[in-house]
């Protein structure tokens, strides 16, 4: 049952950074310190921590969207780090994102149908009108309609340019999703609605997901384990209900005692 | 409304207040608001994005856009006693530009969401937390450095960061900043719109604390704009829920949040995961609201009275 199908091994990521007198120093910040983390096929694995602690970078370097310094990622027993462009293109059809900032990841000159089947016709996945049938399909899958293809992302709300991201990311039929921060820059309500889609869709589809959040309520509904990191290194991992009833790191403490409304009002 | 804010005159009192775009005076986007605010007390106003809280907020400090006007409707304000005097109440929607310079951050501040933006980046902080101390009350020179001092320890930043420029603090230390600039004067009554949204729930937290204690010590009162029922839960005595620019239930943080009697509130809450995840998520469902919305409609009315 348990097969795991995305690892990365001992990652690491250095920014260099200007620093001192008209930044003419360079100071190294390690933003990943030999990250090791195994997400497992069909669950969801949620990396939690505060800004800057290199969560985000850890979604960009799973997907080889940056150069990592050292450390492999496995897709499927492949090192994605060795593959060649042309290869990478074709397993990366298999790993798609899902950007926090419904705002600044659609491109606003192209239409809905187009943002969507982009993918298709890079991948070269089908005809015309067999793409067309796929784009409108997987509208709909995430509540959109046939007729906003033709609309631009300016024509849509947070929560529905969110839907247009998942469904940009999952019309390839990836087998791993990545999702940086996908409810945070949504109300409740529609983050709500946001999250039981994408539950919806990985029983549906047989989705992996990696979870970027730093809520840790929503973590704790949408997860089954958990990475903690803090200064770009991991400080804890498990599973959802251990840390959440156990943490042993400070650092989770201290994360999980900050939760606001904690002290549950039950008049 | 309760028995509690009866027995003192609210420090504010919003009563039926409407807010149009000048354009469209028909089309509300505040929707005959009424609600008050007691000394040392924190009334929470919750709803999501255009349900015109914040809005509502502006409209106290007579901030609101060129482009938007107050339908009707009057802001009570009674600061109780000043200068050793009895002062009357004034409402302040009919004040002039001068007289409400003249309250803005000395009487009512305001902190805003957005630290990163809220800072003038080419000012250091103290300048800026004492630009409203130099206006309001006079102050120069060395009793002036020594109020900035006292406020930067107040609000937990070293004095010595009072040379800094705003890009050389992080964020939770420039909201205190903001915060630090907001209560210079000793306001009676502090608005805060979303002032934690931006920042990491630690941080979050250490803010929150940090304001209810000097809400407590300083006896203000707080009106506080938030969408996160977790902050309610934490920070507020009374709650106010909005929705399409009306009221749609309002009383104290027990009754709301352990005994919510509105459809959209009931509905709302359930969409907030909570800390434990035991609580299946139900995100809001408009059309059945609209529908149940209609049928209680008695409950409506009674609610925005």
């Amino acid at each position: 049952m348990s097969n795991i199908i995305l690892q990365a091994n001992r990652l690491v990521k250095t920014y260099t950074q200007r620093s001192g007198k008209f930044g003419f120093g360079t100071t190294l910040v390690r933003a990943l310190d030999d990250v090791s983390i195994s997400l497992t096929e069909g669950k969801t694995l949620a990396v939690v921590g505060e800004s800057g602690s290199g969560k985000s970078t850890l979604a960009r370097c799973l997907l080889q969207l940056q150069p990592l310094d050292s450390g492999e990622v496995l897709f499927a027993g492949q090192d994605l780090a060795k593959l060649s462009g042309s290869d990478l293109r074709a397993v990366r059809k298999n790993l798609q994102m899902v950007f926090q900032d419904p705002f600044a990841s659609l491109n606003p000159r192209m239409r809905v149908g187009e943002i969507v089947g982009e993918g298709l016709l890079i991948h070269q996945l089908g005809n015309a009108a067999e793409q067309q049938k796929k784009v409108i399909a997987m509208l709909k899958r995430v509540g959109l309609t046939e007729a906003d293809m033709q609309k631009y992302p300016h024509e849509f709300s947070g929560g529905q340019r969110q839907r247009v991201g998942i469904a940009r990311a999952l019309v390839l039929q990836p087998k791993v999703v990545v999702c940086d921060e996908p409810v945070s820059a949504l109300d409740v309500s529609i983050q709500a609605q946001i999250l039981l889609l994408l539950k919806e869709l990985q029983a549906e589809m047989a989705l992996s997901y990696v979870f970027i959040s730093h809520d840790l309520r929503v973590v704790r509904h949408i997860a089954d384990d958990i990475v903690v990191m803090n200064g770009g290194k991991v400080v804890e991992q498990g599973k959802v209900e251990d840390i959440y009833q156990h943490p042993q790191h400070e650092y989770t403490q201290n994360l999980l005692a900050a939760i606001p409304g904690k002290k549950a009002v039950n008049a | 409304m309760t028995a509690e804010m009866n027995e003192a005159r609210p420090l504010l009192q919003l009563l039926n207040v409407s807010i149009s775009p000048k354009k469209t005076p028909s089309r509300l986007l505040v929707n005959d608001v009424s609600f008050s605010i007691a000394a040392g007390k924190t009334t929470c106003v919750v709803g999501e994005s255009g349900s015109g809280k914040s809005l509502t907020a502006l409209s106290v400090m007579g901030l609101l856009s060129k482009q938007l006007q107050l339908t009707s409707g009057k802001v009570i304000f009674n600061d109780g006693l000043l200068n050793g005097k009895k002062s009357a109440e004034q409402d302040l929607t009919l004040l002039d530009e001068a007289s409400l310079r003249k309250i803005r951050g000395a009487k009512i501040a305001m902190i805003f969401q957005e630290p990163m933006t809220s800072l003038n980046p080419v000012l250091t902080v103290g300048y800026q937390i004492g630009e409203s101390l130099t206006t309001h009350l006079g102050l120069k020179g060395d009793t002036l450095k020594a109020k900035i001092a006292s406020l930067l320890e107040m609000v937990g930043i070293p004095p010595s960061r009072a040379n800094s420029y705003p890009d050389e603090l992080s964020g939770g230390q420039r909201q205190r900043v903001m915060i630090a600039m907001s209560i210079a004067c000793e306001p009676r009554l502090l608005i805060a719109d979303e002032p934690t949204t931006a920042l990491d729930v630690t941080v979050q937290a250490q803010i929150l604390k940090l304001l209810d204690e000097l809400k407590t010590r300083m006896n203000m009162g707080m009106l506080f704009i938030t969408h996160d029922f977790g902050v309610v839960a934490d920070i507020a005595d009374n709650v106010v829920v909005m929705f399409r620019g009306e009221i749609v239930e309002s009383g104290t943080k027990e009754e709301v949040l352990g005994n919510p009697q509105h459809p959209y509130t009931k509905a709302l809450l359930d969409c907030v995961p909570d800390a434990e995840g035991k609580k299946p998520l139900k995100p809001i469902d408009y059309a059945w609201l609209k529908n149940t919305e209609l049928k209680e409609s008695g409950l409506n009315e009674d609610k925005g009275a």
